[in-house]
């Protein structure tokens, strides 16, 4: 089963973001995704440079996919997804489905991204006749779900040919605003926020007022605290027919989140969960911040 | 410039029709619209009195069934078109994709319009919706700046209706699962968001408690208003300061926008509040009534009159109101 690197969702430095890509060509994931999904204001690597890292980790033999933005809002950003469909190398990310119009258009192979909005088999026939190669599931459907969505596509004929992908660890994107959430926090206007999601590497901690951890501001974009985790769930994903499971990268340890997904079969041990802060509520069609094991779910 | 009202009920149907609404828009009772509220919304025989009401006096009625069918129940949301068209609605309004597919495919002439929860916010995005299923129409989600709605309509292939009142979504529609991380019910899956059913509400020492799914919400001291917990208008931590850290219960009022949106070319506006009283809609249509037709028929000397921001702020949440992400400032 193949492993595959989100886009960072976080504002990270440049220099830091060439040195996690070059740590992430040591490991053994798959594919990788690159790109500003979040905020067209982040701007430590420009388009160019973007879509240059891009062709160089594509030069490593790993698959290189471009991600684009999830919420476009203006003129200038349109533009901006407009150039990356027209100069990249490698395959394109949908987010939105502007995405899905222009690259159907150019008549090109691209994956349309967790924020694309596919609840049913035939909203997936869709985008595969318009030439989707491989999907990701909205982060909130359950397993049963994606089984039923997967049979049905069979039944379509169209299974085999296009790939799935499901969000298997990381901070969830759980929403998408006009408002930056950081720039209110710190009482800056959202036009001079000066890019202080910069000094949030892993997005800022919202608790209830009884200190349980709720949520994660990452500007525009809200998260779960809690880092979704389905390591314990790649057989059953295996035996419906999952292609492909995608680590959210996270400030630290990125790469050993990967070789433990990459690694984990049969052994027990690693059933175990990564953390003690982990949820995966959504894959049993409870709510999403909810942890439930395995064991109670051997029905 | 169309004026486009909620119902959630036949009353409120009646004074919305009778208050002035160009056209109302109502839901099934069930999953497949985006107000599925206990008590709240039309059944089959009850879509087709309401459409004889309002047509009867000239009025349109519009039908949504703007949720994402997921594949265990894709027969009620296929019924809910088909029903749809039978009855001979004026506009269905759909988000998901295989609905509009569905849609276009088995009743191509039923009119579609692109719901605010098909999160359609740029030109080319609509004209995806517009080649693939022939839409005529697109609600636009409530996180565009106006200069952000200028750009849009100009490049747009579609007519555009905006929000002009309500409550206010300040996440982009449709690209939102705060409420199913907490409940397993969002607005996209079960057309519920902070569903009533996971409410709790308890008076303590520290103050009155809203919770939701057990998930402590809000607090209220003595002298403070409560609110329903919408967990987006929650009071939360961060560091130790306790605040409303994504907003603060307000309303969305854009009556003193009418001339701008109608420069910009918007063929309509958008009241929110199927869940509201048919009170609720008989006030706020008046309200939005008068004011477009003060404007059409002086629109050099249109002036928002005092009772009439007074009129709204009483309906409104929290009691107070915002222009919401029209103005860049709000964002």
């Amino acid at each position: 089963m193949k492993v595959s690197l989100g886009p960072i969702l976080f504002f990270w430095p440049k220099q830091k973001v060439y040195d996690f890509y070059e740590r992430m060509l040591e490991t053994s994931v798959d594919t990788i995704y690159l790109g500003e999904t979040v905020c067209s204001k982040r701007r430590e690597l420009s388009t160019t440079e973007w879509l240059e890292l891009a062709g160089r980790l594509a030069d490593s033999g790993k698959e290189v996919v471009i991600s684009s933005m999830a919420l476009l809002m203006a003129e200038s950003e349109l533009s901006t997804l407009r150039s990356i469909c027209e100069k990249s190398l490698v395959k394109v990310e949908a987010n939105d489905i502007s995405a899905v119009q222009i690259l159907s258009e150019k008549k090109v192979p691209f994956v349309c991204g967790p924020s694309t909005n596919i609840y049913n088999a035939r909203t997936l026939d869709l985008m595969h006749r318009k030439g989707a190669v491989r999907w990701v599931m909205p982060v909130e459907l359950s397993g049963h779900c994606l089984k039923s969505i997967l049979t049905k596509a069979e039944e379509m004929g169209f299974a085999n040919k296009i790939e799935t992908e499901v969000f298997s660890f990381g901070h969830l994107p759980l929403a998408y605003s006009a408002r930056c959430f950081t720039a209110r926090y710190l009482d800056l206007p959202k036009d001079n926020c000066k890019f202080s999601c910069i000094d949030y590497p892993e997005g800022i901690v919202v608790k209830s007022q009884e200190q349980q951890k709720l949520f994660n501001l990452n500007g525009i974009q809200t998260q779960s605290s809690d880092i979704y985790n389905l390591i314990a769930q790649k057989a059953e994903m295996l035996a419906m027919g999952v292609d492909m499971l995608r680590i959210s990268p996270i400030e630290h340890g990125t790469e050993n989140i990967i070789e433990r997904f990459k690694s984990t079969g049969q052994d027990e041990q690693n059933m175990i969960p990564l953390s003690d802060e982990f949820c995966n509520g959504y894959w049993y069609a409870k709510p999403g911040m909810d942890s439930v094991l395995p064991k109670e779910n051997l029905r | 410039m169309e004026l486009v009202c909620p119902a959630g009920s036949l009353p409120a149907l009646k004074a919305a029709v009778d208050n002035g609404a160009s056209a109302v828009y109502v839901g099934f009772k069930d999953e497949t619209n985006a107000r599925h509220f206990s008590g709240l919304n039309f059944k089959e025989a009850k879509v087709q009195s309401a459409l004889s009401y309002a047509r009867d006096k000239g009025v349109k009625l519009f039908v949504a069934v703007n949720t994402y069918s997921q594949p265990d129940g894709w027969r009620k949301w296929q019924k809910a078109v088909d029903i749809a068209a039978d009855v001979g609605v004026d506009a269905l309004i759909c988000a998901d994709m295989g609905v509009l597919d569905y849609a276009t495919h088995h009743h191509p002439s039923l009119n579609l319009h692109l719901s605010v929860q098909g999160s359609g916010t740029n030109s080319e995005s609509l004209n995806f919706y517009k080649q693939n299923f022939n839409i005529k129409r697109a609600v636009l989600p409530r996180v565009l700046s106006l200069k952000q709605v200028a750009q849009v309509a100009k490049k747009s292939p579609v007519d555009l209706e905006v929000f002009a009142f309500g409550s206010l979504c300040i996440m982009a529609e449709g690209r939102c699962y705060l409420s199913s991380y907490l409940t397993d019910q969002s607005p996209n899956t079960c057309g519920a968001c902070s569903p009533a059913s996971f409410v709790r509400w308890k008076e303590t020492d520290v103050g009155l408690e809203s919770r939701l799914n057990d998930v402590l919400i809000d607090r209220y001291g003595e002298d403070e208003k409560a609110g329903y917990p919408t967990l987006c208008k929650g009071r939360f931590d961060i560091g130790g300061q306790v605040s409303n850290v994504l907003e603060e219960p307000t309303s969305l009022n854009t009556i003193g926008l009418l001339p701008d949106l109608d420069a910009i070319g918007i063929k309509a506006v958008k009241i929110e509040g199927r869940q509201r009283s048919p009170v609720y809609v008989e006030q706020v249509v008046k309200v939005w009534r008068q004011a477009i037709d003060d404007y059409e028929r002086n629109p050099q000397g249109f002036q928002v009159r005092p009772q009439w921001s007074k009129a709204l702020a009483k309906v409104s949440e929290g009691a107070q109101t915002t222009l919401g992400a029209y103005s860049r400032s709000w964002q």
